[in-house]
């Protein structure tokens, strides 16, 4: 037994290098939240890049690897199609209607590309949707005087969303039929979700069955649970992402 | 524990064979590590159920799952905390703590993968490492997560930098934990020590050879 060995700290002597390990870890969290925003952006354009070329797709499995994640606030989704796929327009309007998948794919389409960014960070750029403008439903059903407000419903079950009538009379709200340039699939809301150009992704609800025009905002499903109602990219949320459009 | 097995010296008639059961871990020490685990498990399997999208798809009822993360996580401390109050808990806090000289070279033995004899107490130095890594990520994800979830308590930019935080040392700590748990599978009677609180003597001095009671 050498002089080293027999000089044993046991359990109670040594160097306290538990709690400095602890402590570091903690610094390093700090200094991780404080530096994320140049991190991340760095990262971010390493990943976007990366998973391009990763035939594995596990980069898409990375924080922030680039690409959409699925959220469903609801324990199943049906699944429609072309044959018993409806959306429903009513409320305060002078003709409630229902739209079969052929009939809406009858309507003028608009084709946008824009950015999509979601409230928990990831941003999928250069997604392009096509689909009916909802303006052009909501005339075609006649709104009413004393109409503000829009509700949707989806097919989920649970799933809401609202926009004021103002927001969703605008150019860049369609009512989506195709996204990535493919059919809506289910995953993504198929087969005709909302989409809600220049506000978080959360608004632009999937598996959209139904329209109602009403009176006042009703608060969606997510603005329930402490989300903005008024979800401008960049300007709600306490989130300063660069706008989408 | 006697340093060195064999050596002649007046203990001997009274040392115990090999074949003989040692104390390792305390009930409340078992307990805590038990609750911890469940609860880190819980917090992994929801943290999956967010995160992995075909998971996401298969399980769907996002408000619900994430009610159960950050309650699981808010509560992950708890158990070590209560724990406090058991002299055999803090007795082993305080031996993870210590780094002797062995631990030293048992740490630098296992980074050149040198094969050389490496020494421990109750605690190897590589288990004292893992449990001030994980309690330091955990207090990490525990402070990111509380900066996710209540958003409007604190300035506008601290919510995107914590969950890049947050999802960045989750990954590596899923990693590191898989490392723990596989360590385990690899030795069945560390796990027995940890299940029922005892080891065979001839475990503990081939792998726990400085370990005194």
């Amino acid at each position: 037994m050498n002089a080293e060995q027999s000089d044993d700290p046991g359990e109670t002597g040594g160097k306290p290098l538990g709690r400095r390990l602890v402590l570091s870890m903690l610094g390093l969290g700090a200094a991780g939240v404080v530096t994320a925003p140049y991190l991340q952006n760095g990262l971010e354009s390493f990943l976007s890049a990366a998973s391009g070329k990763d035939p594995t797709g596990l980069t898409g499995l990375l924080p922030n690897g680039g690409g959409f994640r699925y959220y469903s606030v609801a324990s199943s989704v049906p699944h429609k199609s072309a044959a018993d796929y409806r959306l429903t327009v009513d409320g305060l309007v002078d003709h409630p209607t229902a739209y079969t998948l052929d009939s809406l794919r009858a309507l003028p389409q608009t084709r946008l590309v824009r950015d999509v960014q979601c409230v928990t960070g990831w941003r999928v750029p250069g997604t392009p949707f096509e689909g009916v403008q909802l303006s052009r439903l909501l005339d075609a059903a006649g709104v009413r005087p004393g109409a503000r407000a829009i509700r949707f419903k989806c097919f989920d079950g649970t799933y809401s969303e609202s926009l004021t009538l103002e927001q969703a009379r605008r150019a860049d709200v369609l009512v989506a039929l195709r996204m990535q340039d493919k059919p809506v699939v289910h995953a993504h809301g198929g087969p005709v979700r909302l989409y809600v150009a220049p506000m978080y992704f959360y608004k632009s609800a999937k598996w959209l069955s139904g329209i109602t025009v009403t009176s006042d905002v009703q608060r969606g499903y997510w603005e329930e649970r402490g989300y903005d109602t008024d979800a401008w990219v960049g300007k709600s949320n306490g989130r300063g992402d660069a706008p989408t459009v | 524990m006697t340093p060195m097995p064999g050596s002649a010296s007046p203990t001997d008639a009274a040392t115990p064979r090999p074949s003989e059961e040692v104390r390792r871990f305390a009930r409340p020490v078992r307990w805590v590590h038990r609750t911890t685990a469940g609860l880190m498990l819980l917090c992994i399997a929801t943290a999956a159920c967010l995160y992995i999208p075909q998971l996401a798809e298969l399980v769907g009822r996002r408000y619900l799952v994430v009610t159960v993360h950050e309650w699981a996580g808010l509560l992950l401390p708890v158990p070590v905390l209560l724990g406090l109050v058991s002299r055999a808990l803090r007795a082993d806090l305080g031996r993870l703590n210590r780094f002797a000289p062995y631990d030293i070279r048992w740490l630098r033995s296992a980074l050149r993968r040198d094969g050389a004899r490496r020494e421990a107490a109750k605690f190897n130095a590589g288990q004292k490492v893992y449990a001030a890594w994980i309690a330091g990520a955990t207090l990490v994800m525990l402070g990111t997560g509380l900066l996710m979830w209540f958003t409007h308590l604190t300035p506008l930019m601290w919510r995107t930098s914590a969950t890049f935080v947050h999802d960045w040392l989750a990954l590596t700590a899923g990693i590191v934990i898989a490392g723990h748990v596989g360590m385990a599978l690899a030795d069945p009677e560390a796990r027995r020590g940890m299940r029922t609180g005892s080891v065979s003597r001839g475990w503990a001095e081939r792998e726990h050879p400085r370990w005194k009671d």
